[in-house]
């Protein structure tokens, strides 16, 4: 199991390492000088020009900058940003929030993604199934941000059940109506695969077995059915959660939510070099992580890869 | 049809099939399955349903406790257990039969077990839901169960996964959950049809104690004639949905009735092999006559007529199949120091003439597909020689591989897997004459049709897709296909094997017109000794990569030598039958 783990945290090293040269090339390669911009309209002084550039190593060669840069990272230094506040900070300031939203939406979609799709395969052509089907149609159908405005519109200004927006401090009760929203389309995708998944369990020969064991369908439908037809649900819901928790640009931008996805949009939008290349930089770091542990919690579900090494 | 079987009056019979009727609901409306049947079964009694695919055999047991699949629900008729109708029953109290009163042991091991659950978790629950015990006495009573169906050591394995257990071992399990409440009735649904022979006596053996023991009837159906004659008293034979004929099972198979009943009889390879081998020791001595068929073929004529041509045809020229020493060594993945090698193939030596067949026996696992692998060079021996027609292969590079490929062509077993389902007939026929280059296109179409003439399809078929053939022709195109660059050697991995006794026959018969007519060379590879008498000229028997048997057909069955092969011989299905006694 150690070796199974270290294995796996070996497997995530060129990973991070490719993805973060990426992300830094990507940045470095965008058009305009970051310093320039710093000054807006004004023309600079050539000499604070050449002292910045040296701060910020721009004036080495890119490899040289790319290294200099990881070096930091793993001092535990991610860079200031244009502000002059460390990014460390401002991820301890929005993370926590985008945390809380991403585990509400995953609890909404886990909850009834399953249970609908639960109903709906074991109800295979009845009105139930055919409903939640084209309910679920409609959900993935749409765009995020018009589902969003609707529940704008409907929940905060039409029944007044929700603020529109965030207050500041993203108080969990705020948080209610925008992982609905963010939770709306992985609970229709949800739901589709667990029905599909408990239809195809249902046929298999081990659920004729367990009846004719004489066991009633209240113990046969979660016990041997519902257990079984969690495995592909299960994958599609960790990489959800990474995506989660990596922050819903859109959703945010719409509510208002100080999370990670919407400062990372405000940060590209004003060019801010290293906030980006830093926030991108956690995320695959979190993302890797979400995924190692899912492969673990897989062995927990099927103790065929448990045993299997 | 409907008179009782048995001779007592007195006793009630245990279950009383009346007139049931099945059916599935398709698109094009209701599909009949099973078209008014009449089953009745005494106490302690053990009855057989034999049938080939899609008779309805499966579909009858399954509608007794009513577990029907999908869209299957009975239509007609009424399933009397102890008087009481099943089929009126609601789902709690059918909940109480079941298991309770009549325990199931499914078909296939390796899909009858829920594999995120262990072994012990499922046999309890099966206990618990049938109120047989509580608590913590669950636990013992599933050692318990479990021992009784063969596994020794179930208290160490009760907290195992069914991954973690061969076949054999499943079935034993599943027997022991089927039996852990002590039912009047068993339904055994082809019990050991996944499992190799040896295990597969074993185990019915096991069966038959336990229940005589308790006192379960048994419900047992299979598709083997041999091994339902000696497993059950009463046979009913089923046949597109309904029975053609019932009785005692050494009646039916002494003189079957119905022209169906004949034709399995003398198309079953395991008492085709019985009648060969009785036939060896004078036959009329025994005041035996072999029951003929009325129509269809019997594979003890063909076997015989086949004798006869291989005597008559001398062999010509050296060896087709010279393998020296051929070994083949796996290395088994796992953490550096689980790393090992297994030999899967160890020091095999054999040589096949041409003209002949020379049969590779062995159980799952043996080594025989390997040797198979290896000799058509899909994968590279690890030492030792294969030699086909005088050229040794390992050296061929290319072109001359090519060739190689040319004289040699395989048939694999299962006939839905081995055609592409996107290519039609025809083409599918012609590929190896395309890949080889051979011909144009109007001399292909012309051969295409000559093969399906020489494998009795009708050349109208070149145009049809897969999906639209049964089993055996699906089978029939493979082997045109493998006739197609015109062979010496043929290369035949189980290639009988997936079939319906019926059709396994034709295909044999088939096969040895083939031979007869082209001169080809067969390494027949089967884990069925039953076939073998029928169709070889020499036997290799494997264990564990090892040849430990290698002699022509007749020694082998009539003067075995190893411990294993006798094993083999007598695990054949009716091999203890004695017919014409």
């Amino acid at each position: 199991m150690t070796g199974y783990i270290f294995r796996r945290i070996l497997q995530a090293i060129p990973v991070f390492l490719g993805t973060t040269f990426l992300i830094y090339f990507m940045v470095f390669a965008m058009p305009g000088d970051p310093i320039v911009a710093l000054f807006g309209d004004k023309t600079p002084n050539p000499a604070v020009v050449a002292q910045l550039r040296a701060q910020y190593h721009l004036d080495q060669p890119f490899i040289v900058q790319y290294f200099i840069y990881l070096g930091g990272i793993f001092r535990g230094d991610f860079g200031l940003s244009f502000s002059g506040e460390p990014v460390t900070a401002i991820l301890a300031r929005t993370f926590p929030v985008t945390a809380r939203l991403a585990i509400l939406a995953l609890l909404f979609e886990t909850f009834f993604g399953i249970l609908v799709g639960l109903i709906s395969g074991l109800r295979k052509g009845k009105l139930f199934d055919a409903s939640s089907l084209a309910v679920s149609l409609i959900l993935i159908s749409l765009p995020i941000f018009v589902i969003a405005f609707v529940a704008q519109y409907v929940f905060g200004v039409w029944l007044g059940w929700a603020r529109t927006t965030v207050s500041s401090g993203a108080p969990l009760q705020d948080l209610i109506l925008p992982a609905l929203v963010l939770a709306s389309v992985s609970f229709a995708q949800i739901m589709r695969l667990t029905r599909a998944s408990v239809i195809e369990t249902s046929g298999l020969d081990f659920v004729r077995t367990a009846y004719s064991k004489g066991l009633s369908s209240r113990r046969v439908i979660p016990v041997h059915i519902l257990r079984n037809s969690l495995i592909p649900v299960v994958t599609y819901l960790a990489t959800d959660f990474g995506v989660l928790l990596v922050g819903a640009t859109i959703t945010e931008g719409i509510f208002n939510v100080p999370g990670v996805g919407n400062t990372l949009y405000q940060a590209i939008i004003r060019g801010e070099g290293p906030t980006v290349v830093s926030f991108v930089t956690v995320m695959v770091l979190i993302y890797l992580v979400v995924n190692i542990l899912v492969d673990l919690f897989y062995g927990l579900l099927d103790p065929r890869i448990r045993y299997v090494k | 049809m409907s008179e009782p079987l048995s001779t007592s009056a007195a006793v009630k019979p245990l279950l009383e099939i009346k007139n049931l009727q099945v059916g599935f609901q398709t698109q094009n409306g209701l599909v009949p399955a099973v078209n008014g049947i009449d089953i009745t079964l005494m106490p302690g009694q053990t009855l057989a349903i034999v049938g080939e695919s899609g008779s309805g055999k499966s579909t009858t047991a399954h509608a007794i406790i009513n577990l029907l699949p999908g869209s299957g629900r009975i239509t007609g008729g009424e399933v009397l257990f102890e008087g009481r109708d099943l089929t009126q029953l609601n789902e709690k109290q059918l909940e109480e039969v079941r298991g309770r009163m009549i325990g199931f042991v499914p078909q296939d091991p390796m899909s009858n077990l829920n594999p995120v659950w262990s072994i012990g978790f499922q046999v309890e629950e099966a206990i618990r839901a049938n109120g047989i015990a509580t608590g913590k006495e669950v636990k013992q009573h599933a050692i318990r169960v479990l021992k009784e169906a063969g596994l020794a050591d179930a208290d160490k394995r009760l907290r195992q996964f069914p991954h973690q257990f061969s076949g054999g071992m499943r079935q034993r399990v599943l027997i022991g959950m089927g039996l852990s409440s002590r039912p009047k009735l068993l339904i055994a649904d082809e019990p050991t049809s996944a499992l190799d022979v040896t295990v597969q006596r074993v185990i019915l053996d096991h069966l038959a104690t336990l229940t005589r023991e308790i006192g379960t009837a048994v419900l047992f159906i299979t598709h083997d004639l041999g091994l339902a004659a000696e497993r059950a008293e009463q046979l009913v034979v089923m046949y597109k949905g309904k029975v053609v004929e019932s009785g005692p099972s050494r009646e039916i198979l002494e003189n079957p009735m119905h022209p169906y009943t004949q034709r399995l009889v003398a198309a079953a390879p395991s008492l085709a092999s019985r009648r060969i081998q009785s036939s060896n020791k004078n036959l009329s001595d025994l005041g035996y006559s072999a029951p003929r068929a009325a129509e269809g073929l019997d594979l003890v004529e063909a076997a015989e007529a086949r004798a006869a041509q291989q005597a008559s045809t001398p062999v010509a020229g050296g060896p087709a199949i010279k393998v020296d020493a051929l070994t083949k060594i796996y290395k088994i993945r796992g953490a550096k120091r689980d790393a090992r090698d297994f030999k899967a193939v160890d020091d095999v030596s054999f040589t096949v003439e041409r003209g002949t067949t020379m049969a590779l026996v062995g159980e799952s696992g043996s080594g025989k597909s390997t040797v198979a692998k290896l000799l058509l060079r899909l994968e590279d021996a690890s030492s030792g020689t294969v030699a086909i027609g005088g050229t040794d292969t390992a050296a061929l590079r290319g072109r001359a591989l090519l060739d190689l490929r040319r004289k040699m062509q395989p048939v694999f077993q299962d006939p839905y897997g081995s055609l592409d389902p996107l290519r039609n007939i025809g083409n599918t026929i012609a590929e190896p004459l395309q890949v080889h280059r051979v011909g144009d296109r109007a001399s292909r179409r012309a051969r295409v049709d000559e093969l399906l003439d020489q494998v009795a399809l009708p050349s109208a078929l070149a145009t049809r897709y897969p999906n639209e053939l049964s089993g055996g022709q699906r089978q029939r195109v493979a082997i045109a296909r493998a006739l197609a660059l015109k062979p010496d050697i043929v290369i035949l991995d189980e290639a009988v094997s997936a079939l319906d006794v019926l059709v396994q026959a034709q295909i044999l018969r088939l096969l040895a017109d083939l031979q007869a007519e082209l001169g080809l060379t067969y390494l027949f590879i089967t884990h069925d000794l039953a076939v073998v008498r029928v169709i070889a000229d020499h036997v290799c028997v494997m264990q564990r990569g090892k040849i430990v048997e290698s002699s022509t057909v007749d020694k082998v069955f009539d003067n075995p030598q190893q411990d294993y092969t006798k094993e083999l011989l007598n695990a054949i299905p009716g091999a203890n039958l004695k017919l014409g006694v």
